[in-house]
């Protein structure tokens, strides 16, 4: 255990740097972008000397280290900017979103390992068979299909035809936030996106679980096990699973990261207000500091899934823990 | 003494895309209650395949017996179901793998490894479990036992690790310990510490080995009795003395020979030229012949049957033939085979 607090503080100590570089890219980025914090605030009919004087106040002509330091700091204290569109903090339009994007992707993961576990486990364990067949021919299809075409023939059966699931929105209007009406209607608003998502991006656990399997299954150490006079259950259960789910779990948080890319368009495709619908509507409509925040929120999502799968792999592969 | 285990004809094979391997052709041996019986040969002898048979943990399912009979305490186990088996392994019948480094569970600890085969045989408890876990890594010479229970393999030395797996399967007192190479991977020091800590839990537990090696040397050190493997048969097999001191077979020769002596020279080497046949295609006649600069020419077109040399003793080559030429082993094996034979006076003479 003790190992463990050692690796993970030292794991922790990795995301500074990393926190650093992104912060950095995402501030050139923003500087590079036309206009900066007041173009879109302006009264247009302002007198360019008075605009000027402004400028010089709010620090805008300031050099960039003063500048990065400037808005790292508000960033940190939860201040983005404004919105050039929506004529808001960009953190108060950003918050709902956020709120909202986080459930799609607890329900997309859960959705894709409540899939890939068992597909995986099965296309593994039965190797060859005709039920792994069709478990990798699944697999390929999936490979094979655009999120977002999928995505759009899922609305057109299950939201239009069908009329199972709402087709837009996160949640119905008029119900009040923390009855229980409202949180069945988040869900139902959740579920046609999220498992849209989920069994396009579970392909690849599936297959990944089922080559470990496979691989798993020939090791040394499992001869050892059967040797030993082990039960065939045993031998998966205790031996092949726990080594095949081991990779599985370091492979967790990039699976955030692989999430990020689908939402952005599931989102849009489902009319679901969160950070991937918002992200694209900002570039739409220019709303440079809006963009700018989102990609700095995403990097952020992509370096502490990162760190989730290490400290996941720590915790569950000894080997790891010593070093 | 009864005998504990009688293979007779087994023949293994591996279905593969180019054919079928034959990686074991016809052998015949037994092994009697707490004696050691050494099988030496070349890489790709099949021996390892020949110790996986008796254990029916051939890859599947590509690897299967073919024919023959495995008869431990008189029963054919080539007739067990998967259940029957589970039931033998690890308490009857145990292996010790090649390497020690692979042959662990790297995500289990040792203690937990080592008491898996308690509790599904004995029936213990948790705590009565660890208890002999204790006493086993205690006996198999790894020290602070109850720290190292806690510990994963990555934990352990290379030899550390195979003394842990010799306590795996002496976890049951089994009545035959199958050591596939057991030393093999290890370093030349450790490799004499694992081997008299075989020599002495054999002492302890009166468990039969199977002691397999492509080393000849480490065979004389431990073996009652030897069979040398080629291509898949048994070509001679007898007492250790027998193999030692009155070989018969020119492949024993070779493997004689070839084994580095304190005070040989190159030259002195006799090894055997080229290589083991092909196995999807095994030879016409004497599989050795090609190799053997002995070689008859009947060897080219009839298998040779086993010869008896004596009561223990047999060989199956053609030079024993009674129309066959003497031909006498080379010289330099048999410098060796009288080395082994002061060796051992010397031995006699200290006891
Ligand atoms: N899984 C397998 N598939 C095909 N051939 C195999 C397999 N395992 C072993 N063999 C073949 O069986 C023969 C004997 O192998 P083995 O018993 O491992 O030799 P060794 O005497 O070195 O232990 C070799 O020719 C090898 O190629
Ligand atoms: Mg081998």
């Amino acid at each position: 255990m003790n190992h463990m607090w050692k690796f993970s503080v030292r794991r922790m100590l990795i995301i500074i740097p990393q926190l650093l570089l992104l912060s950095l890219l995402v501030f050139l980025m923003a500087q590079a972008m036309p206009g900066d914090a007041l173009t879109g605030q302006i009264n247009p009919d302002l007198d360019p000397q008075e605009m000027q004087e402004q400028r010089e106040e709010l620090g805008l002509n300031d050099p960039w280290h003063i500048k990065y330091a400037d808005w790292i700091t508000s960033a940190v204290r939860g201040d983005l900017g404004q919105s050039f569109q929506f004529k808001m903090p960009a953190s108060e339009l950003i918050w709902n979103r956020m709120v909202n994007s986080f459930w799609l992707g607890v329900a997309t993961l859960i959705i894709t390992y409540l899939l890939a576990i068992p597909l995986g486990i099965t296309s593994g364990r039965f190797n060859d068979s005709l039920l792994d067949s069709s478990i990798t021919g699944y697999t390929y299809i999936g490979f094979a299909t655009p999120i977002f075409i999928f995505a759009l023939v899922m609305l057109w059966i299950f939201g239009y035809q069908l009329g199972w699931f709402p087709t837009s929105g996160s949640v119905a209007p008029g119900s009040d936030p923390g009855t229980f009406e409202y949180i069945v209607s988040k869900i139902n608003h959740l579920l046609l996106p999220a498992i849209s998502l989920g069994l396009i991006t579970t392909v690849n656990t599936v297959q990944y679980l089922r080559s470990e399997i496979i691989d798993t299954k020939q090791k040394d150490f499992i001869i050892t096990a059967r040797a030993k006079g082990a039960s065939e259950s045993r031998v998966y259960n205790r031996h092949i699973f726990r080594n095949s789910l081991l990779p599985i779990a370091a492979f967790f948080g990039f699976e955030i990261t692989g999430l990020i890319g689908g939402t952005v368009f599931v989102e849009r495709i489902f009319g679901y207000p969160g950070m991937g619908d918002l992200f694209i509507q900002s570039v739409l409509l220019r709303d440079y500091t809006v963009v700018t925040s989102v990609v700095l929120l995403f990097g952020l999502a992509s370096i502490l899934g990162a760190l989730i799968s290490d400290i996941i792999l720590s915790l569950v592969d000894p080997r790891i823990r010593i070093k | 003494m009864s005998k504990l285990l009688e293979v007779k004809d087994l023949r293994v094979s591996f279905k593969t895309y180019s054919g079928e391997v034959q990686a074991v052709r016809g052998i015949d041996f037994d092994l009697k209650k707490g004696e050691t019986l050494a099988i030496v040969g070349e890489s790709g002898s099949g021996k390892s395949v020949t110790t996986k048979a008796i254990t029916k943990l051939l890859p599947e399912p590509q690897g299967y017996i073919k024919t023959g009979e495995i008869l431990f305490e008189g029963q054919d186990i080539t007739k067990y179901s998967n259940k029957q088996m589970q039931k033998l392994r690890g308490r009857d019948i145990s292996t010790v793998f090649q390497d020690p480094m692979t042959s662990l569970n790297p995500t289990m600890k040792v203690g937990k490894q080592i008491a898996e085969g308690l509790i599904k045989h004995r029936k213990m408890s948790k705590a009565q479990a660890r208890e002999k876990t204790i006493e086993l890594l205690e006996l198999v010479g790894i020290p602070q036992a109850e720290k190292r229970l806690n510990q994963f393999p990555h934990q352990f030395s290379g030899g550390m690790r195979q003394r842990a797996v010799v306590a795996i399967a002496l976890a049951c007192n089994p009545k035959i310990l199958i050591a596939d190479e057991p030393t093999t991977a290890l370093d030349v020091t450790i490799q004499a510490q694992i081997l008299e800590l075989m020599k002495d839990i054999q002492r302890e537990m009166d468990s039969a080995i199977i002691f397999i090696t492509h080393d000849l040397g480490v065979v004389a050190n431990v073996a009652d009795r030897v069979a040398v493997m080629y291509a898949g048969k048994i070509v001679e097999v007898g007492t250790a003395d027998d193999i030692f001191y009155n070989p018969k077979h020119p492949y024993t020769w070779g493997l004689l020979g070839s084994m580095p002596t304190l005070d040989s020279d190159e030259e002195e080497l006799f090894a055997i030229p080229g290589s083991p046949p092909d196995m999807l295609n095994p030879p016409e006649g004497d599989a050795f012949a090609p190799r053997n600069r002995f070689a008859l020419e009947i060897d080219t077109q009839m298998e040779p049957p086993m010869f008896q040399v004596s009561d223990t003793h047999y060989a199956a080559t053609w030079l024993l033939h009674e129309y066959a030429p003497k031909i006498e082993p080379p010289e330099s094996v048999q410098r060796r085979m009288q080395g082994f034979a002061s060796m051992d006076d010397g031995k006699d003479g200290e006891a």
